[in-house]
């Protein structure tokens, strides 16, 4: 056995593992939690749960117990039935954000990819533009003006997402622009809508959709975090992140206040992070087989 | 490299106009109307029209944005109408605070994400580096508020190590400053290190493969100059891209971790400006930060082109 | 030249792991080099000689294992601490590696990449340590060394390169040079300077040198002995005139024959071998050669030949059926 006085990386027999590498257990379990999730926000209406907004003023911050499972909060709302319904703003919000991203940006950049020129010059200039804020601070700017609402929120982080998918779906178009069946459908004389619609789109959408679950917990990290700073959504409703900046203000006495709603976060988060990146890492076209 | 630099300052200048328009267009635009906002409950039809002719509101878009670019250009961004400080005054006064934190946090980031990174590509594949490639990817999830909280709820409640809030100028009490500076910092620190620790991690692996290592080790030369002259030196671009990049996360950051640890820097200024929907400071800061964003990425784009002599000597 | 044998692989093999099974790059390989002599280790790519040169140098893929021992000066390098081993490499051994394009760090000047293993090795102060690179660059024939400490790889030329990278291969006066491919990656016009350039600073300071490389013609003139190695063994080994004069190995004369000469009518088909080298991977029973082998026999099949000794014990082969002999039956 060779001793070599560096561990050093030399990788060179074994490099491309990834691709066939089965999903793994992390990446289902990530899979099971976004389903809870989503389940439990979808059918808050009809569980058997208190009213999250129903107040209990002798049961302030009521530990653990039978009828409250984790306890209720400094108004003594139930904290299980606020978690699920924060859930519904976190996820409504981080879901339909990226969904505006994914199909203006999608779009957008498919077309800037496949057609080059004048149009492709436009399109990346007026991104450039948008990315040339950090995007926090012009979030907050536009907020500032437009009022406080889910509906506002959502459109606001719905259109600084489009520059990200914008150049997700250029690169991935050009990319495949130079490849044979694109360019053998051209010899075919097939229509340019055709072309796209048929031969880019379905092999655009995966990495697109790979991209969208990451946008899906940057939202949810940017909505919680205006949230929490009083920003996000207004007050009578409750996301996940203004349930945390509450929890904040009892920090010393009921920590839990805080950190429930964090965990869920979390999980969340992590849960879109993995799937996302795990899909990106196998629908990159530049990975994939000539 | 003179060539270099003047081209990139010809295309610095069409962007810092675009920001400019942009920022004039939110705050002109977006409704929320700024003669009503100042009058508030004194608003009737008279005074609003009359406060509006005062500030020039009722003339044309374009006009106005040449008026207020041309105020802007000489140093005038407008005076707050509740505290009557200026822009530029509020902003330098502010602005110290928000550059130590961030310069702190890099620093922090950078100490904690090099040597794991480094540690991950000499022995990568391994239990070590499984581990910190899982804990990096696993920070990543942890919005900078929470982490903030944990920190809190760690030092400042339960131990009682440092203060939650609170902040003291460097230069009345710089033992006292850094003692407020430690959480916020760390926290903003703690964001930013996966990203550093991951993509050098793989660049250095990379790294580790080329034949100059190889070289290195033939040369007989000592394990620590071959990684972190031979081998750090070449991802030393990286760094400072990933530095550059991450410049607009750590601004957004600077803004929460300002407001949540009370430090009276740039982002708390905007914070509390929108609060109180004080709009010429919104609208001041917001397009200093910007400009600022933009200079500070032109800045790396230039330090990109000092460390890497095939740029510096032309062979781009 | 004295008889001290500086340089003795014995019995060195080189497995690598690999998706499709283990990799025999290297088996049982027996070489020996006397102090201030040059070797010549011929074969096509994929043969297993880079393998050995790094084998010898301990500078193996991690996955990599060795067997056997390499006796450098009376140690054993395969078990020598790294401490000791580092203190060896760069200054009684060294390498310069086929391809200057990577083998110089990009982002360090020519002068620190000199100056450190100086530095490292003769513990010189810098202003004596400048001195000597300058001589050092001069010596293997750059113009204004001088200016060359401050500049970068990339403002130098390919062959400009491989002699930065010989002149810090010499630094440190060493006792035996490595050079793998060394003009494999340059134009051809710049080969023969690199080689003679070698060939002469190897004899000023009597150092031992191991040139290896797929040409036959590169060690023509060049060295005392040629080692001919195949699949991972050597399979013929003799001093360099005797192999020129009367090559006994089959292969040996494939590698030659396959030289283009100058002298060979336009127009004429260079007898390439046909075939390809046997998966390292699958081992094969007979002798390795035998699919390619235009005299094998049923015997080559089954049987691997060994190594051995005919005429004179300096010329050793490992054929059944050795050009030359009676017992050849073409086929």
């Amino acid at each position: 056995m060779a001793t070599l006085e560096l561990d050093l990386a030399e990788e060179a027999v074994s490099a491309p593992v990834r691709k066939g590498r089965r999903f793994g257990m992390l990446f289902w379990a990530a899979i099971g939690w976004i389903v809870l999730v989503c389940a439990l926000a979808i059918f808050a209406g009809v569980l058997p749960i208190p009213d999250p907004t129903a107040m209990d003023m002798l049961e302030r911050r009521a530990p653990y117990s039978w009828e409250h499972w984790l306890g209720t909060d400094g108004l003594g709302r139930d904290e299980v039935s606020r978690l699920i319904y924060g859930a519904r703003i976190s996820l409504v919000v981080g879901l339909c954000a990226p969904m505006i991203g994914l199909t203006v940006g999608g779009a957008l950049g498919m077309l800037a990819g496949y057609f080059r020129g004048r149009f492709e010059t436009l399109t990346v200039g007026g991104t450039d533009v948008l990315l040339a804020f950090p995007p926090l601070i012009l979030v907050l700017a536009i907020i500032a003006f437009l009022g406080q609402s889910i509906f506002n929120l959502t459109c606001i982080l719905g259109v600084l997402g489009i520059p990200a998918f914008m150049r997700v779906a250029r690169a991935t178009t050009l990319t495949l622009s130079r490849r044979e069946f694109v360019i053998a459908a051209q010899a075919l004389g097939a229509s340019h809508s055709r072309i796209l619609l048929r031969e880019l789109l379905p092999n655009v959408i995966l990495p697109l959709f790979a991209f969208f679950l990451l946008g899906v917990a940057v939202t949810i990290v940017v909505e919680g975090s205006l949230s929490f700073l009083g920003l996000g959504v207004p007050p009578p409703i409750s996301s996940w992140g203004s349930m945390i900046g509450e929890g904040r203000e009892s920090l010393e006495v009921a920590p839990r206040l805080a950190f429930l709603p964090a965990v869920a976060m979390f999980l969340t988060v992590l849960a879109f992070n993995l799937v996302g990146d795990t899909l990106r890492a196998i629908t990159d076209p530049r990975q994939g087989a000539l | 490299m003179a060539f270099f630099l003047a081209r990139r300052l010809l295309y610095l200048l069409p962007v810092l106009l675009a920001v400019s328009l942009l920022t004039f267009l939110i705050a002109s635009l977006l409704p929320g109307d700024l003669a009503y906002t100042i009058l508030g409950d004194q608003a009737t039809p008279e005074n609003l029209a009359a406060l509006r002719r005062d500030m020039g509101l009722d003339q044309p878009i374009w006009w106005r944005y040449f008026g207020w670019l041309g105020n802007a250009l000489q140093g005038d961004l407008g005076r707050s109408f509740r505290t009557g400080q200026t822009v530029l005054q509020a902003v330098t006064e502010r602005l110290p605070v928000s550059l130590e934190l961030m310069l702190l946090a890099q620093i922090g980031a950078l100490a904690i994400g090099v040597p794991l990174a480094i540690a991950c590509a000499v022995r990568s594949g391994s239990a070590f580096d499984r581990f910190m490639t899982g804990s990096a990817f696993a920070m990543l999830s942890v919005p900078t508020f929470l982490s903030a909280i944990l920190l809190i709820y760690l030092f400042a409640v339960e131990l009682g190590w440092l203060p939650a809030t609170g902040y003291v100028p460097f230069a009345e009490d710089p033992l006292a400053n850094l003692r407020f500076m430690v959480l916020p910092a760390l926290t903003l620190a703690l964001a930013e290190w996966p990203g550093i620790m991951r993509i050098l991690r793989s660049d250095m692996i990379a790294t580790l493969q080329e034949d100059y290592i190889a070289m290195a080790r033939a040369k007989g030369l000592k394990a620590s100059r071959i990684l972190f002259v031979h081998a750090l030196k070449p991802s030393s671009l990286t760094l400072i891209t990933i530095t550059g990049i991450n410049i607009g996360r750590l601004i957004g950051g600077a803004l929460i971790v300002e407001t949540i640890f009370a430090l009276p820097g740039i982002g708390r200024l905007l914070v509390s400006a929108i609060l109180t929907r004080d709009l010429i400071i919104l609208q001041g800061v917001v397009l200093l930060v910007g400009c600022g964003f933009v200079i500070m990425n032109f800045i790396v784009d230039m330090l990109y082109a000092v460390l890497d002599p095939r740029i510096r000597h032309g062979h781009a | 030249m004295t008889d001290r044998v500086l340089l003795s692989i014995e019995n060195v093999a080189v497995d690598l792991p690999t998706p499709r099974g283990n990799l025999r790059a290297v088996d049982g390989v027996d070489l020996k080099l006397n102090a201030g002599r040059t070797l010549g280790i011929v074969g096509e790519s994929g043969c297993g000689k880079t393998m050995l040169s790094r084998a010898v140098l301990q500078l193996l893929p991690k996955k990599a294992m060795l067997s056997g021992r390499v006796m450098f000066d009376g140690k054993d390098l395969v078990t020598l601490d790294r401490e000791r081993l580092r203190k060896l490499r760069g200054r009684s051994l060294a390498v310069v590696f086929q391809d200057p394009m990577t083998s110089l760090n990009p982002v360090l000047t020519i002068g620190t990449q000199l100056i450190e293993t100086l530095q490292e090795h003769l513990e010189l102060d810098m202003a004596a340590a400048k001195r000597r690179s300058v001589e050092l660059l001069a010596a293997v024939g750059i113009p204004a060394p001088e200016q060359r400490l401050t500049q970068y790889p990339h403002q130098l030329s390919g062959g400009m390169r491989q002699r930065v990278a010989i002149a810090i291969a010499l630094s440190c006066e060493p006792e035996l040079l490595i050079a793998d491919e060394p003009t494999t990656a340059l134009d051809v016009t710049i080969q023969a300077q690199i080689l003679d350039l070698l060939a002469r600073e190897q004899r000023r300071r009597h150092m031992a040198m191991i040139i290896i490389t797929h040409d036959l013609g590169v060690v023509a003139g060049r060295t005392d002995e040629v080692a001919v190695m195949y699949a991972g063994r050597v399979v013929e080994r003799a001093p360099t005139q005797a192999l020129f004069k009367k090559m006994r190995m089959p292969y040996t004369e494939a590698l030659l024959a396959a030289i283009p000469k100058i002298d060979t009518a336009p127009h004429t088909v260079l007898p390439a071998i046909s075939g390809r080298p046997p998966d390292p991977t699958r081992p094969l029973k007979g002798c390795s050669f035998a699919p390619r082998c235009r005299y094998a026999l049923a015997g080559c099949h089954v049987e691997k030949p060994a190594l051995t000794a005919a005429e004179t014990p300096a010329h050793q082969f490992a054929c059944f059926y050795p050009i030359g002999t009676e017992a050849r039956v073409p086929a």
